[in-house]
């Protein structure tokens, strides 16, 4: 029976993990990358406390596709509460073998002996042995057993503890750490003229008036509908990039419009139906009904920086680098668009600014890759424009969820149904998606329909529709439209944002209907021990008064979720005021995400994904106006720092869990449902379409 | 080629350019490889790339090179050094306020211009500070708190 950690089994030799370069020093892998939510030095944490190093000894080296485990993606909140539990049991893995090798050594059993910052003590005594003097004589190519235990929580030094995020400092100083700081020898800047949609072909090239706006030189690429332009200087080819919009024609042109733009346009779309769980009752069983139907739009990462790539093709290897989720699946989706061998590329992960999914890294690692290839031995650095960012990043899909209900006579629901319309949130590559390039280049493959995220983890767009609460029958109707009018794909939660909006929102309808104040009726319908413990202790934290009267412009909303059913669980109470905009006041969260490695860090990542689902849900939406419409921060606005609430964020652990769960993604949920029911409380109407837009709540105030 | 003199973070320097429209950004960048002011759009709204010009905070991604000609330029690389950090840095370290860090260099920059007009700001003078600045990962509190404490340790409160 094999009980290694998922990704620890897909990857179990042991020097994939641990390495011993120097006297004094440990270097781990891991597949996971770093992207602003401090995977690295929780990894570093992880693997001082099971190797008994100090953790300013461990390097902990990331995502590249040689001589490192591949983790696939790192999304989904499952870095720590998987990777990490594969680094964990590799690192008590190597100390095993390193004990019994110094047990060898010394002739004594392994029993007697204990490391302390690397070195080995037989009874408490220095032995004169450490990792680095045995490191020789222990082979760590070897798989590993998983038989080491590991270690007790009561025994841990740094997990557990907050630590200082290691990469923070650079970033500080004004290092150049960030891909978009990358400069090889010999490079050459580029920009891509890309096609507004898939089947779009170049009609016509002014080259003249393309090479007048650049006011210095540049150079063309082409392959079929792919073009590029190249040059030394990068505000040349910026000014280039810039004026071939306008020089460039285009034939099959798509022009979406508004109405496309909305959720409820996809009701009259081609879909893909499922039905998980059993069918819904036709009769009501002489119970009430409820329905509602909540909604949202597109959305866009909107990462603060446009993507950036760069690659290098010389004597037949391509190498890429990327700021990229996944180096291993982008590495087999260009080997795929390239025609080259897998084993003929590599691909490095280096930091960009934070990305909370998938949006244009992949395809601008792409872009420079196909530009590279054309250019033989000399580095090509492609960074995406702003426009071309918000334009062809892909979008989180717009979605319509009905929620049906069917209500006993003590007012709780016997019966849920979620029936959701959505765009699938899996564009991937390696999903069997197209890099962006790939829509362009000649001689491509056809591509397969994308199909949703599975089930097994977590789903996609039916993310979180399944409610925690003791619901005797309950079910999902998804309906997967299969074409959206804007590439979509991953980001953060999926689909958790808008099914926990409609179900949430719906529970405190329900409560209301019955006469109860949301935080007992919520407490009315769910057993989960670690639920009714978030959502008590966020009560408490906000001081929640029950039955509070509301309607007149203030309001205070609660909402839960346990992210995917299976990660955190977070609970969130929100104070704001309405008039004809909302302003929060004050957010309150508690979460029980188990055993948190870094616990300032887990907070910073719950704080993070608390700021940003309000940005979501009061501002954020996609629009399309004869063509895209979100071009730039002014099209597509954000929260700014006079619109941010105060925030206070309690890591709860009431059953003293040592199994990390996954926080990154566990309050946009919780956050845009407590802003949706806090905002009806305090208007006293609800509005059950996101974003809560001015004009939302002016029509609202008329009903 | 016109060349064009100024300073940056104290020192002299003197850039060629074949086109003097070029961004003061891109100089920084592309020639003289400080590469801690960041793009971010190139549009003025987004404070990645804000320096301070003879002490007032800027966005440097559409100033023309040719309009700092004989200025002074402070950018995040001429506050502090790892060795001797601003009490910006230090604070920004205590507080972990950040996550991807990518707009920190800006948020610095305009902190900075903030404090040397009001040393003793409100948490929403602070905040207003820093409207021209956006964090999309929502480290926002963080770094309103940092400020905070920035402002203290330089007035010798802390
Ligand atoms: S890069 Fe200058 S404001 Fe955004
Ligand atoms: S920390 Fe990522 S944008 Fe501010």
């Amino acid at each position: 029976m094999n009980t290694l950690p998922g990704p620890l089994n897909d990857n179990p030799r042991l020097d994939l993990w641990v390495s011993f370069p120097e006297a004094g020093k440990v270097a781990v892998n891991t597949g996971r990358v770093e992207l602003g939510q401090g995977v690295l030095t929780a990894m570093a944490q992880i693997a001082a406390d099971e190797l008994d190093v100090a953790m300013t000894r461990v390097t902990v080296r990331s995502g590249a596709t040689d001589h490192m485990p591949n983790e696939g993606y790192t999304a989904g909140s499952q870095s720590i509460q998987f990777g990490g539990l594969a680094m964990g049991q590799a690192c008590a893995d190597v100390r095993a073998l390193f004990l019994d090798s110094a047990a060898k050594v010394l002739g004594c059993s392994a029993d007697e002996l204990s490391v302390r910052d690397g070195k080995f003590l037989r009874n408490g005594a220095a032995t004169g042995q450490d990792y680095w003097t045995l490191a020789g004589a222990v082979d760590l190519a070897v798989n590993a057993s998983g038989q080491a235990k590991r270690k007790a929580a009561a025994d841990l030094t740094f997990v557990g503890r907050s630590s200082a995020r290691t990469d923070l400092p650079a970033k500080l100083f004004g290092e150049p750490v960030f891909i978009h700081d990358m400069r090889l020898a010999g490079m050459k800047h580029a920009r891509v003229v890309r096609q507004p949609n898939r089947a779009a072909t170049i009609g016509t090239i002014d080259v003249d008036a393309i090479r007048r706006a650049a006011k210095g030189p540049i150079s063309f690429v082409r392959s079929g509908d792919f073009l590029a332009i190249v040059g030394d200087d990068e505000h040349a080819v910026e000014l280039a990039g810039a004026a071939a919009v306008n020089h460039v024609t285009w034939e099959h042109v798509e022009t979406p419009t508004p109405l496309q733009q909305e959720a409820n346009w996809l009701l009259q779309r081609p879909v893909v139906d499922r039905l998980l769980g059993s069918p819904e009752p036709v009769d009501a069983q002489g119970k009430q009904r409820f329905e509602a139907t909540y909604s949202r739009g597109y959305l866009a990462h909107a990462s603060i920086s446009p993507s950036c790539g760069l690659a290098e093709f010389r004597d037949g290897h391509l190498t890429v680098w990327t700021h990229c989720q996944g180096v291993f699946p982008l590495r087999g989706a260009l080997a795929r668009m390239l025609k080259l061998e897998a084993k003929a590329i590599t691909v490095h992960h280096v930091q960009g600014s934070g990305c909370y999914g998938h949006n244009g890294a992949d395809d601008a690692a792409a872009d420079a890759a196909v530009i590279a290839l054309q250019m033989p031995g000399t580095p090509i650095r492609v960074r995406w424009r702003r426009e071309e960012e918000f334009i062809h990043e892909p979008k989180s899909p717009a979605m319509l969820v009905k929620v049906r209900a069917l209500v006993d006579a003590a007012g709780k629901p016997a019966d849920w149904t979620a029936e959701i319309w959505s765009g699938n949130h899996n564009g991937r590559p390696g999903g069997g998606n197209a890099l962006l390039a790939g829509y362009a280049l000649p001689d491509q493959e056809p591509f397969p329909q994308a199909g949703e995220v599975p089930e097994a983890v977590g789903g996609g767009a039916t993310r979180n529709a399944d409610p925690l609460y003791d619901i005797a029958d309950k079910r999902i109707i998804h309906h997967m439209v299969t074409e959206t009018p804007v590439r979509v794909s991953a980001l953060r939660g999926l689909g958790a944002m808008p099914n926990v909006f409609a179900l949430e929102c719906a529970i405190d309808e329900l409560a209301e209907r019955a006469g109860v104040d949301p935080v007992a009726y919520r407490l009315s319908i769910v057993s989960d021990p670690r639920a009714r413990a978030v959502i008590e202790h966020v009560a408490a934290m906000a001081k929640w008064q029950a039955n509070a009267p509301g309607g007149d412009g203030r309001g205070r909303g609660i909402a839960f979720a346990r992210y995917k059913n299976r990660a955190a669980y977070s609970a969130v109470v929100v104070d704001l005021e309405v008039d004809d905009e909302i302003r929060l006041r004050h957010v309150w969260c508690a979460t029980d995400a188990g055993l948190a490695v870094n616990p300032d860090g887990a907070i910073n990542q719950l704080e993070g994904g608390i700021i940003q689902s309000a940005s979501w849900v009061l501002k954020e939406q996609v629009r399309l106006d004869n063509g895209p419409a979100s071009l730039d921060w002014d099209s597509y606005p954000v929260l700014k720092f006079s619109e941010v609430p105060e925030i206070a964020v309690a890591l709860i652990n009431p059953t003293q869990s040592d199994m990390p769960l996954g926080v990154g993604e566990a309050t946009a949920g919780p956050t845009a449902a407590a802003i949706g029911n806090a905002v009806s409380h305090a208007l006293g109407s609800r509005i059950r379409d996101l974003p809560l837009t001015r004009e939302r709540i002016m029509t609202s105030l008329l009903k | 080629m016109a060349a064009f003199q100024f300073t940056v973070n104290g020192k002299p320097v003197s850039v060629a350019l074949d086109n003097e429209e070029t961004p003061l950004l891109d100089v920084l960048r592309n020639e003289l490889g400080l590469m801690g002011t960041r793009f971010g759009c190139g549009l003025e709204q987004c404070g990645c790339c804000m320096v301070l010009i003879d002490g007032q905070p800027e966005k440097c991604c559409t100033k023309p090179t040719w309009s700092v000609a004989g200025k002074h330029v402070t950018t995040v690389e001429g506050l502090g050094s790892p060795e001797r950090p601003h009490p910006l840095q230090q604070a920004f370290i205590d507080e972990q306020a950040g996550q991807c860090g990518y707009c920190l260099s800006g948020i610095l920059i305009s902190a900075k211009a903030l404090l040397e007009k009001n040393p003793s700001p409100t948490r929403s003078q602070i905040a207003l500070a820093l409207d021209g600045n956006i964090c999309r990962c929502g480290s926002h509190n963080r770094i309103l708190r940092a400020v905070e404490k920035a402002a203290a340790v330089m007035l010798g409160d802390v």
